[in-house]
């Protein structure tokens, strides 16, 4: 086991003693770890591990029971909520509104109005942006690599992926672990949850392993053996 | 203040959008009226002076229950994206648009079926319609959004919002009979209604961002 020590870098992300309880169940099971930025974050562990619960706290979409998220030096993750993008397991998107619509939607949230800046982010996952078609028509390929696109439309300095490889081929799914190192190289911190760690095997930084609640191990290689 | 007007802005354009591609809330909301007018027309039949009499009311009711249908609607695209942060005043402008359209539609229909002709100054009914749309809509989205994480939202929202619009209801048609029947002033009314609207269009302003991140 390869253990990860950051001991010279400032963590972006401090996590102490993180509990989540949804009613007698502990999705979360206290808790801490210190996330270092410019680094790519493979999440990983069973079903009911936590990892998507880490990932909503992180994000400040869910509230801990117990415990305390700070996060670029503040514990108010809504004062920060722009530095971050989260893309969740379902799209995000309308269905009813093409992929650029879509974005610019999500842009003008942000106060970016400029629609050059949507068409790049677009390019940049690898879709066509002038693809007129609803969302509702895409492949779940196209809308996770257009959910993606959402998630890092206002350049945020954290990216939060739950799952961006799921019923995605094998090429996207390349396509996508390339475009996520070349973010990580240019300054941004990536958690990607996945259960198809072998797409992050070159790419991630760190894994980290999560057990009934628990980061149980932090290591610079995946272990083939932990992954489902 | 021109950051919180953009994003209201863009939040309303992509509610017309979207309702304009799937027209859900209108097909729906209009097709619930237009089954409590062809029904209550054949249930009574009334003179005209008493289609003025009870116009009002009818008209109102008929709205209203047409309206829950929409306002059910108004989270349910964003509780399935999970994207709860869009603006208040944007969603209740984008539902006021929506029964408004509805109004738009039906009025003519209530004035073919009940034979209807305003014996007061006319003008008024635009006035008490564009102030009981909104009390309707700012309490409707409000709750609406209370309700989203029950389970029977489709029930809690109308156990909700009646109760409390009782005196904007009562208010809008007063005003609406007294304008159709020329008896007596719509004036009280009309300042009633204003008034509610000042206090729940605020207090809702206020408690949203409390409902928004109760878990």
């Amino acid at each position: 086991m390869n253990h990860v020590s950051h001991a010279a870098a400032t963590p972006i992300i401090v996590i102490h003693d993180l509990v989540k309880q949804f009613g007698r169940f502990a999705a979360l099971r206290g808790v801490s770890a210190e996330f270092v930025s410019g680094r790519l974050y493979a999440i990983v562990g069973e079903n009911g591990a936590g990892k998507t619960t880490l990932l909503r706290s992180l994000a400040g979409l869910t509230r801990p029971t117990r415990g305390t998220i700070s996060m670029l030096g503040t514990t108010d993750l809504r004062s920060v909520c722009r530095q971050v993008g989260y893309m969740a397991h379902p799209s995000l998107l309308y269905d009813e509104m093409a992929g650029m619509e879509n974005l610019r939607y999500f842009a003008r949230l942000y106060g970016i109005q400029d629609d050059q800046h949507c068409a790049r982010t677009t390019a940049a996952v690898g879709l066509d942006p002038k693809l007129t078609r609803p969302v509702g028509q895409y492949s779940q390929g196209m809308r996770q690599r257009m959910s993606l696109a959402r998630a890092m439309i206002h350049d945020p300095r954290i990216l939060l992926l739950d799952e961006p490889f799921s019923n995605v081929d094998a090429h996207s799914a390349r396509q996508m672990t390339h475009l996520l190192k070349q973010l990580r190289d240019a300054g941004k911190t990536i958690f990607v949850v996945t259960h198809q760690a072998s797409q992050l095997e070159h790419a991630a930084d760190e894994f980290v392993q999560m057990e009934a609640g628990l980061i149980t191990r932090r290591t610079r290689e995946l272990m083939m053996a932990e992954t489902p | 203040m021109s950051a919180i007007t953009n994003v209201a802005r863009a939040s309303l354009s992509k509610d017309l959008r979207l309702e304009w591609r799937s027209k859900d809330a209108i097909n729906s909301m209009l097709f619930f009226a237009l089954l409590v007018v062809v029904i209550f027309s054949f249930s009574f039949d009334p003179t005209a002076e008493e289609s003025r009499r009870i116009a009002g009311g009818l008209v109102w009711v008929a709205f209203l229950f047409a309206a829950v249908v929409a306002l059910n609607q108004t989270w349910a695209r964003e509780l399935r994206n999970q994207v709860l942060d869009a603006l208040f005043l944007a969603k209740a402008f984008g539902n006021f648009i929506f029964v408004i359209v509805l109004e738009t539609f039906m009025t003519p229909l209530f004035i073919v079926f009940y034979n209807l002709r305003a014996l007061g100054p006319a003008y008024q009914l635009l006035i008490v319609s564009a102030l009981g749309t909104w009390a309707l809509v700012v309490n409707g989205t409000f709750f609406a959004a209370m309700s989203l994480r029950t389970r029977s939202r489709e029930i809690m929202l109308p156990l909700l919002l009646f109760p409390i619009s009782i005196p904007a209801l009562l208010a809008t048609v007063e005003a609406t009979t007294a304008i159709l029947t020329g008896d007596f002033s719509a004036k009280f009314w009309i300042v009633l209604l204003a008034a509610y609207n000042v206090v729940f269009t605020t207090a809702c302003l206020l408690l949203f961002d409390t409902v928004l991140k109760a878990e």
